[in-house]
């Protein structure tokens, strides 16, 4: 079959000017006498290296990646938007690119005069816009707002009409950039229909997108791009899978390199966090100190006759990480030194979500774990069996302190972890479980 | 350069639907809508008169002050307007360069034509005036009113197309450009006839390309054919023609210049 849409080698380089450079922009190149000459950049960054692929015509193509790696440049430059700075790129038949929708609306004037004017100006000729005309607008489903003014319009009804005449140009290769979330979920059925149809009818769709469910369900191939570079290609499947492995991993460095910072950052204010201290003391039953606390900001304070040095997560089997498969085994491991020899004290933690929401909260005193004595280094490991939380980001409270609730060493919202989930449940706590049905319901696995 | 440029007769069609968008949203809302293009220069002839009349004295040989400024007036307007919007347009428009395959040069070709129409709305309003005033009109002259039309329109397009393209890459061209019409103005014979200028002064207005312009509008509308005063330099006629071909040259070098920037656009606005 042959290709609709070829890059070759393609490197696209953005330049950069100095900050400097753009104020004094016209007085130098008036200057030194040459504008081609300053027009030059100071600074280069390549948005695309030595990009190529094919999409064969009437294939459905996506291409992922994190953001900034170069997937809506490679839009564009399909598109013709703007030119590679080395490489070719080939496009047969007619294109049409949903890159932003309505980018050529103007706001006074009707609706109906706007679908006109971006119809042409996407290729359409006066009679063939208004032949399709009823069909756009019905698309839309703009039929009583058409000849108000667009910015009356919502944006999504915006976003509609802008779809609904891109989508109606009939051209043979559609660029799709991250236009999906547009409408409401039936009008995102709607598009997902059309784009099946035109599938059916053998164009060529490119697909920009971050749902990967889509890309899985929807397209022939998949391209992943990271920093401009061809990560990988082929089968949706698999792409898909790899680029998830990688976002994890590089999760996992963001969360270690945030909680470091976050660590830093308590032990440099430390002097300052004096008066949570002296607050959380002044209060009189230990019930309520708890209760204040969790409204303090993440911090650290404390007397520090005992010391929580360091706090890692593990998975079953030892790994320090940051990211764990809801119901995974999962331990909190506390280094704590002791710089004298202590008798009251107890250990605690507490899970928050990324809301603020308290998920749990227990430490030894509670389960009648009675101090006796610490002396020195130590290790102190609370294992959770099951981590049944659902998808999200949480944070620790870890702290050591007097049965009174003196603290030694309190961790505020210090750590975090993240727990992933293949299905997306709402709520915090995910109870293992299963469904089970009487023989007169039948149900199917979903793809 | 020369295949862009024939490219262009293709978006006939968007050109005219984008002048007309142009035209109807811009009164759009307002009360007296599109009579608004007979209103303005109406009341900038207005305020001219006004000045002239009662705060300094016209200037001695002219009998109907208002009716010489008006013929001035009018195509400097549709001038300096189609320069002032185009030196933004690429910017304000660059959702359309960004976003969509779009030959850029559109934009100023718009905004230089939607200002045109502006230009021949006004005519009426000139040609009422004329009547009022019994104007001498040769009618051999007036031939030469659509050749004028059509140096203008190349000259304009020519400074559109430069403007455009350069202010993207300097920013700073659209603030000073404002101050620079205005000396433009006055550097025209616009509010005084050219005859009054010392001679001196006159050699350098007729470097300005618009001075050839205004004259040759003057001359066709407001001054009897055989006032040799009015003639400016003499032979005005040949004047406008090297105009013309200047003008032709300037447009081209405007579209080669447009067309070697072109594709920083979608890149720097």
């Amino acid at each position: 079959m042959p290709n609709a849409i070829e890059l070759t080698n393609v490197t696209k380089i953005y330049r950069k000017y100095a900050r400097r450079k753009q104020f004094a922009t016209l007085k130098s190149a008036l200057l030194s006498g040459s504008l081609i000459h300053d027009l030059q950049p100071e600074e280069t960054f390549p948005a695309l290296q030595g990009v190529s692929f094919n999409v064969p015509a009437g294939g459905t193509y996506a291409v992922i990646g994190r953001n900034g790696s170069g997937k809506s440049t490679a839009l564009k430059l399909v598109a013709g938007i703007t030119k590679p700075t080395t490489g070719t790129v080939k496009v047969e038949g007619r294109i049409s690119a949903l890159i932003e929708l309505g980018a050529g609306f103007h706001p006074e004037i009707s609706g109906r005069e706007n679908v006109f004017i971006n119809g042409i100006m996407l290729g359409l000729t006066k009679r063939e816009v208004t032949q399709r005309f009823d069909e756009i607008v019905e698309f839309a489903e703009l039929q009583q707002f058409i000849d108000a003014p667009v910015k009356t319009y919502s944006s999504g009804m915006y976003m509609r009409l802008g779809f609904a005449v891109a989508i109606h140009v009939d051209p043979d290769v559609l660029l799709v950039d991250e236009v999906l979330a547009v409408g409401d979920e039936g009008f995102t059925h709607k598009c997902l229909d059309k784009f099946g149809e035109f599938k059916r009818r053998g164009k060529t769709i490119l697909l920009v997108t971050h749902s990967l469910n889509l890309v899985e369900r929807f397209c022939d191939e998949a391209l992943w791009l990271d920093h401009g570079k061809v990560r990988g290609s082929g089968d949706p499947k698999r792409v898909v899978g790899a680029y998830l492995t990688d976002v994890g991993k590089s999760e996992e460095k963001e969360l270690a390199r945030l909680e470091a910072k976050s660590e830093q950052r308590a032990e440099s204010q430390e002097p300052a966090v004096q008066s949570p201290e002296s607050k959380v003391q002044g209060l009189e039953p230990s019930g309520s100190v708890v209760e204040d606390m969790t409204r303090i900001d993440e911090g650290r304070w404390g007397s520090r006759e005992m010391e929580i040095t360091a706090v890692t997560f593990k998975t079953a089997n030892g790994e320090a990480s940051h990211i764990f498969q809801s119901g995974d085994p999962m331990s909190i491991h506390l280094s704590v030194r002791a710089h004298q020899a202590i008798t009251d004290f107890v250990f605690g933690i507490g899970i928050y979500s990324a809301e603020g929401v308290n998920c749990y909260g227990t430490n030894t005193h509670l389960e009648d774990l009675m101090s006796v004595e610490a002396r020195g280094e130590g290790e102190v490991t609370f294992n959770i069996e099951s981590l049944d939380l659902v998808e999200g980001t949480y944070k620790v409270d870890v702290a050591v302190h007097k049965r009174d609730g003196y603290p030694y060493d309190y961790h505020r919202l210090l750590h975090t972890f993240r727990v992933k989930s293949r299905s997306k449940e709402v709520g915090i706590y995910r109870p293992r479980h299963a469904w089970t049905f009487s023989p007169s319901i039948t149900l199917k696995r979903g793809e | 350069m020369f295949e862009n440029l024939r490219q262009l007769t293709r978006y006939r069609a968007l050109i005219q639907s984008l002048v007309s968008r142009e035209l109807k949203a811009r009164y759009r809302g307002s009360v007296l809508g599109f009579f608004w293009s007979f209103i303005n220069p109406l009341l900038l002839l207005l305020v001219y008169t006004f000045v002239f009349a009662y705060v300094m004295p016209p200037p001695k040989d002219i009998d109907n002050y208002a009716l010489f400024l008006f013929c001035g007036i009018l195509p400097w307007t549709w001038f300096s307007a189609s320069l002032l919007e185009s030196s933004s347009v690429l910017i304000t428009g660059g959702n359309l360069i960004k976003k969509v395959m779009f030959p850029a040069e559109i934009l100023p070709i718009v905004t230089v034509l939607s200002n045109l129409v502006h230009f021949l709305l006004g005519l009426p309003i000139l040609v009422a005036f004329l009547i009022y005033f019994d104007a001498p009109i040769e009618p051999a002259e007036l031939p030469w009113f659509p050749v004028a039309l059509l140096v203008q329109l190349l000259l304009t397009l020519g400074f559109a197309l430069i403007l455009s393209a350069l202010t993207v890459h300097f920013r700073d061209l659209k603030d000073i450009l404002g101050n620079v019409m205005t000396l433009w103005f006055f550097a025209t014979p616009i509010i005084y006839p050219w005859f009054n200028a010392p001679p001196s002064i006159q050699r350098y207005l007729s470097l300005n390309p618009f001075t050839h312009l205004a004259i040759t509008y003057q001359q066709i509308l407001f001054f009897p054919a055989d006032t040799i005063a009015a003639g400016g330099p003499p032979g005005h006629w040949k004047w406008l023609l090297a105009l013309g071909v200047g003008s032709m040259a300037l447009f081209l070098f405007g579209y080669f210049l447009f067309d070697r920037l072109r594709d920083s656009f979608a890149e720097e606005v």
